[in-house]
């Protein structure tokens, strides 16, 4: 464990001394960054910010206060660059819009929503419950759409919760006897149901033209940022597997397989040194357009999990390259490639959203679409739970690329004898 | 004296090519030991072997006791190899390399970094310790590529033709850093296709040729198998056809052989002035053109002239 530590350290040296690979590494997607950041209007005094657009329907069943209050919210100024919202009555129609890929997503709020919200008994069966209607060829959108309604939801748990521990200190503090609860509780819904939804009073309205307005503004440089460290991350680990193939011709594998230290070992150890340099770029990067644009990437822990798991997956798929590969210079060859083709079809240029069905299928090989849709999930606001789909993608991916690429390395008899 | 090493019928083939073909022999503690041959006589293929890199079809070797087959971490932990093309960090500086790989042989702490100190101190690269590898000439490379197989202090060092493609100060800066390790007591294995090298540094020498141990002892006791006989060297010219001369040669009176490589002429005989004017005159009567004439005493060069038929150049 020691030795593949102490391997994979060496390489990282390695890497971060080798000038060609800092400027691929650092330098290019750093400046490209700034070019495409400049080309949006990122940086521009207007602080163009870009606009999604993202269609969406909101079917309000409910035509009630909490109801409309979701209406208002997904209909806002503030979001009008980012959502096309249209409403309907139809929860069905709405449904179909989804499933034929015309619209993003479907909000479709039951009748007695509001009414079942404000109740001493509240219900938590589904019939009360806001359906999140969303298209799975669309993640990204709709991750965007459901962090919104997250927080929408999150404002009105907290006002029933508070209405709870209210009616729990009356009681504690002798104001009302617990026969009284129910009764004062309903009062309270009332007081709340029957309170204006523009009213400043109002505790959805505030919370959504604060809080959420900030968290979700639409940010271009949340998605070309990660657009471009994912793209050339994947230069990365075809660099690293570059670095196993140069050690064969090299001589020093050869040297490394007479001393006491088994393939395993050494095989590990590269591999080790592939991830940690790829998440050291990642984080550099990171780091850089956090200070100096800042860059809001969301969700701390979010961010390093995601990292993480990216950098995993892409190492699977550099080592696939060295597994195929015969010599260093055809790595890079192929290498380069592939950081193109999966920047394109991953979404690193443009969003996947805007291409034809079969490339958004076929970017769910590619690192890029998954770590993209959890960067955009988390610059949104997003937290780790919303980034359960990518990191389990991503990891699936980086264990049957390993899988398979130390198949390979076993027949090709690199590291054994 | 003990053996550290015991090579039994080791075998190597490659498909139907049989590289190493039931090689045997031993090396004492303390001893430099040559193994001497042309290019793709076998002698990488043997170390390769004896140092655990490839498996032996058959046969086997015993290193400091441990079997190369059966044992092949406490071979490795027992021996230093040092390989014919540099294996080396470019990018990392001199004492970064020596760190490394004092590491992956098990090294750490203090121990490890007295350790790399000394050992740049041996290679004469102290001052150099914080120099990339790259800025270095090929001598310096050279003996950093040695210093990496020092640093665990092996019983045995394997080192395979180590003077390869370099210049002579360097070359020689390496035998004199042979001959050192070898009087603090390290045993070394030395392969090389240098017969002067073999003659300078050897105890006892093997000489190997298509995969087979022909002849294995000291110097002298390989010399004697040519007997007391001095060979004569004619250089012709490219143009010249020697074959019919060296038949005419050989029926000559006090001569005991003759053969021809490329332009040069060996006529082995007991004493070479006696035979000089004769052969002399029979390459005149032919019409070739001698360009000069060497006289060589007994060598481990004649020794394979003997054995083979063939320079060990060729």
């Amino acid at each position: 464990m020691l030795k593949t530590f102490l391997i994979g350290l060496k390489d990282l040296k390695i890497a971060f001394r080798d000038r060609a690979a800092i400027i691929f590494m650092l330098l290019t997607p750093f400046l490209l960054t700034i070019g495409m950041g400049l080309v949006t209007g990122r940086f521009s005094s207007n602080d163009n910010s870009g606009a999604l657009n993202i269609p969406i329907v909101i079917v309000n069943l409910d035509n009630d206060s909490l109801g409309d209050a979701l209406v208002e919210v997904f209909s806002s100024e503030e979001l009008a660059d980012l959502l096309e919202t249209t409403t309907s009555q139809d929860a069905e129609a709405a449904r179909a819009l989804v499933d034929k890929d015309e619209i993003t997503v479907a909000i479709i709020i039951p009748a007695g929503f509001t009414q079942n919200i404000f109740s001493a008994n509240a219900s938590q069966s589904e019939e009360h419950q806001v359906e999140f209607y969303a298209n799975p060829s669309r993640p990204t959108s709709a991750g965007i759409v459901k962090t919104i309604l997250d927080g929408f939801m999150a404002r009105v748990d907290e006002m029933r919760v508070g209405g709870i521990t209210s009616v729990t200190q009356l009681i504690i503090s002798g104001r009302i006897s617990p026969e009284q609860a129910n009764a004062v509780a309903e009062e309270m819904g009332a007081r709340f149901e029957n309170t204006p939804t523009d009213s400043d009073e109002t505790l959805i309205t505030l919370n959504t033209s604060t809080n959420q307005t900030e968290t979700n503004e639409v940010d271009m440089l949340a998605y070309i940022a990660p657009g471009m460290a994912l793209m050339f991350l994947m230069y990365t680990v075809s660099y690293g597997g570059r670095s196993i193939l140069a050690e064969k011709s090299g001589g020093t594998l050869t040297r490394l397989l007479v001393t006491p230290t088994n393939s395993m070992q050494i095989l590990g150890g590269k591999v080790f040194g592939i991830f940690l340099t790829g998440a050291a770029q990642m984080f550099i990067l990171i780091g850089a357009t956090s200070l100096l644009f800042q860059l809001q990437w969301g969700n701390m822990l979010g961010v390093i999990l995601l990292v993480f798991a990216a950098v995993f997956g892409a190492t699977g798929w550099g080592l696939l390259i060295t597994a195929f590969a015969r010599t260093p210079n055809q790595v890079g060859s192929v290498g380069s490639a592939v950081m193109l083709i999966f920047a394109i079809m991953g979404g690193s240029f443009l969003s996947t959203e805007n291409m034809p069905d079969f490339v958004q299928t076929l970017s769910k090989i590619t690192p890029n679409a998954w770590a993209l849709d959890g960067f955009t999930s988390l610059a949104f606001g997003g937290d780790t739970a919303s980034l359960t789909t990518p990191l389990l993608a991503l990891l699936t991916m980086g264990i049957l690329l390993f899988l398979v690429s130390a198949v390979l390395f076993g027949k090709k008899n690199l590291v054994q004898k | 004296m003990t053996n550290i090493l015991e090579v039994q019928n080791l075998v190597k083939n490659y498909g139907d090519f049989q590289a190493v073909k039931g090689v045997s022999f031993h090396i004492q503690e303390g001893e430099i030991f040559s193994l001497l041959g042309p290019n793709g006589a076998g002698k990488t293929t043997t170390i390769s072997m004896l140092s655990t890199l490839y498996e032996p079809t058959a046969g086997d070797a015993t290193v400091a006791g441990h079997s190369v087959k059966k044992n092949p971490m406490g071979v490795r932990n027992a021996i230093g190899v040092v390989p014919q093309d540099l294996a080396l960090y470019e990018d990392l500086t001199a004492k970064e390399n020596l760190i490394f790989w004092g590491q992956m042989y098990n090294l750490s702490g203090k121990p490890l970094t007295s350790r790399v100190d000394e050992v740049l101190e041996q290679i004469g690269l102290t001052d150099k310790a914080k120099n990339k590898v790259k800025t270095f000439s090929g001598g310096m490379k050279r003996r950093v590529n040695i210093g990496v197989g020092l640093l665990h202090k092996p019983k045995l060092l394997f080192m395979d033709e180590p003077t390869v493609g370099i210049d002579p100060q360097s070359r020689r800066a390496i035998l004199d850093t042979v001959k050192d390790l070898n009087k603090q007591g390290m045993t070394v294995l030395y392969t090389t296709h240098y017969m002067e090298e073999a003659e300078e540094l050897s105890n006892r020498v093997g000489i190997i040729d298509h995969g087979e141990l022909i002849a294995i002892g000291t110097q002298k006791e390989l010399t004697k198998q040519v007997g007391e006989t001095e060979t004569l060297i004619l250089h012709v010219g490219e143009n010249e056809d020697p074959s019919a001369l060296v038949s005419a040669l050989k029926g000559l009176p006090n001569v005991i052989d003759a053969n021809v490589v490329n332009n040069e002429i060996s006529v082995v005989t007991p004493s070479a002035k006696d035979v000089l004017a004769s052969v002399v005159t029979k390459a005149n009567e032919r019409g070739i053109k001698i360009h000069s004439i060497d006289i060589r005493e007994p060598n481990l060069e004649a020794v394979f002239l003997h054995l083979t038929g063939r320079a060990l150049r060729d």
